[in-house]
């Protein structure tokens, strides 16, 4: 069996997939408890598929940093990483474009709909086309989030973000160490900064303006659209500072370092969705 | 070889097959229509079907030509062409202009069938849960029309009736000759109202109105069924549509007015995620 | 295009017995576990066509309570297209893929791993919807919303299960494009590819393109149900029919991403036994690219009565005539690949030639179908079931019948008995075509879908599909038949038995192939 360093690595049996889909079992079957009024086996089951799946994530990615530190990867299974990374990123962005298509499809077309024609007349009457509207039936009422408070901040900060990663990055193709830790740990507190003003976005609209999940169309796409941007978000961070950690135990050189790409290429790929959210949520 | 006896047997056997499948018992067509449209539908998919048979006789002509004469046993060297282009830019084309000829009777068929304009009548069809409920909005008539085939012919406890499914209580009565506007919508989940002799079907969404036309040649009574799965009464909730003449239509109005007027339908839509 | 010389760390401690398979990291294992995966699965499924088949047997309700048929309907329709078909070409994809470019494994094996085995607990959890209060989904497999939002807590798992299915599909996509992509050997260039291995780069593309729309569909009727969101629900700006749009915006491709591994398989099969190249290779491979862009473009053919505006209805009705074009170039290629070839007719040959002829007439009715006034007429009506399956069981899985036969003595080392194999064929397509033929019959007189009981006029031509969808049914017992005696006491298979077959993993490896492929990659011409 050919070992030279030319050698597409080829891993052992793993135990991790199995743990993993026993994990995600577990987590769904309790997430589906949670949903149907589960008590506490529905805790006790989402926390057992959690527990296991955060076990399986250190030991996997665990065994996949020890086995690029010890190199076995050449430079083909590298490519094989940039491939992956873009790959699954595009499946991201269609995730995202269901969502925004979601909030076009009401936006554009159904909302217009209900308040025109004989659909308004003889279902909805005095159903007006307006945007932001939490559709015919709820009356209650609520204020949308402007655009130019803690949005605008925070596009400022992730876009400041995606200054501070490629800063890191120019350190770490010319080696210079502190540099890149700076760069990244710069990076991890604005993602951090960012999620808490998110959090105190949300905290506000519920309290304050009554904007909550259950507002029709605007509080529907609202939420799941800055929601799973959050999720992402704090995905996002949690990889930078598993990265950081790793600069600061001096991995990666200035050619080797694909998973310092493809944090980068995730955050900026957050980054750019953000843009599209302020644009189309908070903005217009 | 076993496998051309296979297959002469098999051509027997769907040779055979073609006169029992022709009696009327095995009606393999579309219900005889009772609209211009639903004729003119029916001369659509006419021509269709024969532009699909003459290709699939022409490609599969081609096919089981070669499976018989250029086979191995029968002793045929293989020849090693793999590409020509002509050919290749020719069956790409054909079937384009094959296609937009198609195209064109499906336009115009299309177009009429979408007009609603000028109807002479409106009704608002409301699919419920499992019924269907029935508003003549210039007459101001409501009502229910639910299936009444007795559960006993649905469990089997008593024999099947000639209308078994396809009856209800109270159908819809229209008069013939006249062009129908049905609006339709639902108070719960998707139904659809779908009348074959009287090609329409238009799915009633929850929330919204649609709409869709009719308008009946000749007299008689017209079944159909819900067409979107609705839930476990979804095969149950049947369309019995009455087309009548004028003066029995202008009776039956003025006998429902006295009869149910005033009855209302009941919630135009029902929210299914209000309750959490 | 650098060598992939394979590095193996795999090689000193192997576990042995149920272990070696639950940690494999080896594409063969992980192909093996795949297609047996999806047999358990077809006959799952086959079991609920049965119960639906039997059902429809007589007017009347007989043998199950109207909500337990709709959750047969919905069952079987997931676990066929998620549980049997997808898996089974993930299977020959696994298998062939390595083999056919040359390269000693797939590029992530330990994802491959977790993709195979994310799909017994997604399957676990829809069977065990079966049993929690609610019951199963009975909505359709299509899901549509508002009806979901009304089921009870088996909808939840089914939704869950989707998940994870689309975890797996897309990790498993992108290792295949990765593996397509950067394994190659030397010298194979992409248009000297397999057109297998072609039309799985295409088919990965869709899955990672649609596989998270779905899982974003079915997250939103998550929360409709749960946390009170209004996406499909009017009275708060939603349009049930937007459901609809999401849903097929997966869907269409989804069809493709059934039927275009097909094609790869025949593909290969057509040439091998008629002795000749395949006609056409490179339009063979822009035809394909053709139907995966505008499968893309013709969702909404599927709702041509939901009442769009009637612009819409043309445009869609334009499109999806359109795909007639490439798949017919497709069509005339395979003719044109057997024509003056030198056929023999074993049974890879037989269900090769059983695929392209009742695929074609699926087509057809897919073109009947996508004529807006007529689709009017026969929309949720069986004349849909009847093209369905007509595409979907004597296309995709008679390709996959074929290619199993094809590949067997590759897999295993081992010959099939080619008498019996035939016997299975006659018998799949003489029950298959009593099954199906006579629900067009049935879709044209009006019989809609997804009913338990039935009016009087329909009972004849539902008690001849149901005799022949038990038939059917019997001869895939036959099948499973005949592989295990393959397995047992199969003849030992040459490394080339088929005189026409050219790829690699024919013309460089022993049968059966060896555990790792292509350790040093072979040099392409
Ligand atoms: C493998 C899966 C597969 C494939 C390949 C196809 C292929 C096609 N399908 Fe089908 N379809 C399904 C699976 C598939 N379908 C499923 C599962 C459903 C139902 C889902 C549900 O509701 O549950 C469905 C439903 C469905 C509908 C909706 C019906 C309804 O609900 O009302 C329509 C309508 O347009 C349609 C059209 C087509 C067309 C035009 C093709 C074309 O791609 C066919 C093209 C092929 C040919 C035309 C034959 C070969 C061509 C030639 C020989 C060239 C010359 C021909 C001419 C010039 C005409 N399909
Ligand atoms: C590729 C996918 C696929 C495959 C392979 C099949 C295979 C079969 N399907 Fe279908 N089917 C769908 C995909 C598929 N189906 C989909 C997507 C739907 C739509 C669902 C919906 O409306 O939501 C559907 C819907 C559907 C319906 C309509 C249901 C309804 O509208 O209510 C019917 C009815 O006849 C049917 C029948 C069959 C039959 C008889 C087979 C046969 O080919 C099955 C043969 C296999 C076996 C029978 C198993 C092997 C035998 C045994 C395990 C031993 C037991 C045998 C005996 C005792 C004889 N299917
Ligand atoms: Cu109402 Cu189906
Ligand atoms: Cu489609």
């Amino acid at each position: 069996m050919s070992s030279q360093t030319g050698g597409y690595y080829l891993p052992a049996p793993s135990y991790w997939p199995i743990v993993g889909s026993i994990g995600l079992w577990f987590m769904a079957l309790g997430a589906v408890l949670m949903m149907n009024d589960g008590g506490k086996a529905a805790i006790a089951t989402l926390s057992v598929g959690s527990i296991i799946i955060v076990y399986m994530m250190f030991g996997w990615f665990g065994t996949v940093i020890g086995e690029s530190e010890s190199g076995k990867y050449n430079s083909q299974v590298d490519i094989s990483y940039r491939w992956a990374m873009s790959w699954f990123i595009f499946s991201e962005v269609m995730f995202f474009a269901c969502f925004f298509g979601a909030l076009f499809y009401m936006r554009v077309l159904s909302v217009p709909w209900l308040a025109e024609g004989d659909t308004q007349a003889l279902l909805w009457p005095g159903f007006e086309n307006t945007w932001p509207v939490a559709g015919p039936y709820f009356s209650e009422k609520f204020t949308p989030m402007g655009a130019w408070g803690i949005p605008a901040l925070n596009t400022f900060l992730l876009l400041s973000s995606g200054v501070t990663v490629t800063w890191a990055h120019w350190a770490l193709k010319k080696e210079k160490r502190a540099q890149l830790v700076w760069g990244l740990f710069a990076t991890v507190v604005l993602g951090i900064t960012f999620l808490g003003f998110q959090v105190y976005e949300y905290i506000h609209a519920y309290g304050d303006l009554n904007l909550t999940l259950k507002q029709g169309a605007y509080g529907a796409t609202f939420y799941m659209l800055t929601g799973f941007h959050g999720f992402h978000v704090t995905i996002g961070t949690i990889m930078l500072i598993v990265i950081l950690i790793r600069s600061m135990r001096g991995h990666f050189t200035a050619k080797n370092h694909f998973a310092f790409e493809g944090v980068s290429w995730y955050w900026h790929f957050v980054d750019v969705v953000w843009l599209g959210l302020f644009v189309v949520v908070y903005w217009m | 070889m076993k496998v051309p006896y296979i297959s002469k047997i098999l051509a027997t056997c769907l040779l055979l097959a073609v006169p029992c499948l022709s009696m009327a018992a095995w009606n393999i067509n579309f219900q005889p229509g009772n609209t211009l449209l639903a004729d003119d539908i029916q001369q659509l998919h006419l021509i269709v079907m024969i532009v699909c048979v003459v290709i699939f006789v022409g490609v599969f002509g081609f096919m089981f030509y070669a499976i018989f004469k250029h086979r191995k046993s029968v002793g045929h060297k293989a020849s090693n062409f793999h590409e020509n282009t002509t050919v290749e830019i020719i069956w790409t084309v054909i079937p384009f202009f094959i296609l937009a000829g198609l195209a064109w009777p499906a336009t115009e068929t299309l177009l009429a069938m979408r007009d609603t304009s000028s109807p002479d009548m409106t009704i608002k069809a409301t699919g419920y849960q499992w019924m269907w409920g029935y508003e003549y909005l210039d007459e101001g008539i409501q009502f229910y029309s639910a299936l009444s085939t007795p559960q006993g012919q649905i469990d089997g406890t008593e024999p099947k009736t000639e209308n078994y499914l396809l009856e209800v209580d109270n159908p819809v009565v229209v008069p013939v000759g006249k062009r129908i506007r049905v609006l339709t919508t639902a108070s719960d989940v998707l139904h659809a109202w779908y009348v074959p002799a009287l090609a329409v079907k238009q799915d009633a969404v929850p929330g919204f109105i649609r709409d869709t036309w009719f308008k009946a040649e000749e007299t008689g009574v017209f079944r159909g069924q819900c067409a979107e799965l609705c839930g476990k009464q979804h095969g149950f909730m049947p369309i019995v549509v009455h087309v009548v003449s004028q003066e029995d239509y202008d009776a039956w109005v003025a006998e429902q007015k006295q009869k149910i007027s005033g009855k209302e339908l009941g919630a135009p839509i029902k929210l299914v995620a209000d309750s959490q | 295009m650098e060598a992939a010389h394979a590095h193996d760390d795999g090689h000193d401690h192997v576990p042995s017995g149920l272990m070696r398979y639950v940690t494999t990291t080896n594409h063969k294992d992980i192909g093996s576990m795949y297609l047996w995966f999806s047999f358990a699965m077809f006959l799952v499924g086959g079991v609920m066509a049965l119960t639906i088949r039997a059902e429809l047997f007589q007017p009347g309700l007989q043998l199950v309570r109207p909500e337990f048929f709709n959750t047969m309907t919905t069952l079987h329709g997931l676990i066929m297209v998620f549980g049997a078909i997808m898996p089974a070409f993930v299977g020959f994809a696994n298998w062939q893929i390595p083999m056919m470019i040359g390269a000693p494994d797939m590029a992530f094996p330990r994802m491959n791993n977790w993709s195979f085995w994310l799909l017994p607990p997604a399957a676990s959890l829809l069977v065990l919807s079966l049993f929690v209060p609610g019951g199963g989904p009975g909505a359709g497999w299509t899901l549509y919303a508002p009806l979901t939002v009304q089921q009870g807590m088996g909808m939840d798992l089914t939704i869950f299960a989707i998940h994870i299915l689309g975890m797996s599909s897309i990790m498993g996509s992108i290792n295949i494009v990765t593996t397509i992509l950067n394994m190659r050997a030397p010298g194979m260039t992409l248009m000297k590819m397999p057109l297998f291995v072609w039309t799985w780069l295409i088919t990965a593309y869709l899955l990672i393109a649609v596989m998270p729309v779905l899982a974003g569909a079915v997250t939103m009727t998550l929360t409709d149900r749960h946390f009170g969101t209004n996406f499909f629900n009017a009275a708060g700006g939603g349009d049930p029919v937007m459901f609809q749009h999401i849903f097929w915006f997966f869907g269409h491709p989804e069809v493709y991403i059934i039927a275009i591994p097909a094609f790869g398989v025949v593909s290969q099969i057509l040439p091998a036994f008629s002795r000749k190249p395949l006609f056409g290779y490179a339009s063979m491979v822009y035809a394909t690219a053709s139907i995966a862009i505008l499968s893309f473009l013709v969702w909404a053919h599927h709702m041509y009565t939901v009442g769009m505006p009637v612009e819409a209805q043309l445009y869609y009705m334009f499109a999806t005539m359109l795909i007639a074009v490439p798949t017919g170039v497709k069509v005339f290629n395979w003719v044109a690949t057997m024509w003056k070839g030198s056929m023999t007719f074993e049974t890879p040959m037989l269900f090769a030639i059983g695929f392209l002829f009742l695929f074609t007439l699926g087509g057809f009715t897919g073109l009947v179908l996508a004529v807006v006034p007529v689709d009017v007429q026969l929309h949720d009506t069986y004349y849909v079931v009847a093209h369905f399956h007509y595409v979907m069981v004597a296309g995709a899985l008679y390709a996959a019948f074929g290619g199993v036969y094809f590949w067997l003595p590759k897999w295993i080392g081992k010959m099939y008995d080619e008498r019996l194999g035939k016997i299975h064929f006659w018998l799949s397509i003489i029950f298959f075509n009593i099954a199906f033929f006579p629900q067009h019959f049935l879709g044209l007189a009006g019989m809609p879908r997804r009913i338990p009981d039935y009016s009087l006029q329909f009972a004849d031509f539902n008690m001849v599909s149901t005799i022949g969808a038990f038939g059917f049914g019997m001869a895939q017992i036959f099948f499973l038949y005949i592989l295990l005696k393959a397995i047992r006491s199969g003849e030992p298979a040459p490394a080339k038995p088929w005189d026409g077959a050219d790829t690699l993993e024919w013309t460089h490896l022993p049968s059966p192939a060896p555990y790792h492929s292509f350790e040093d990659p072979p040099q392409i011409r």
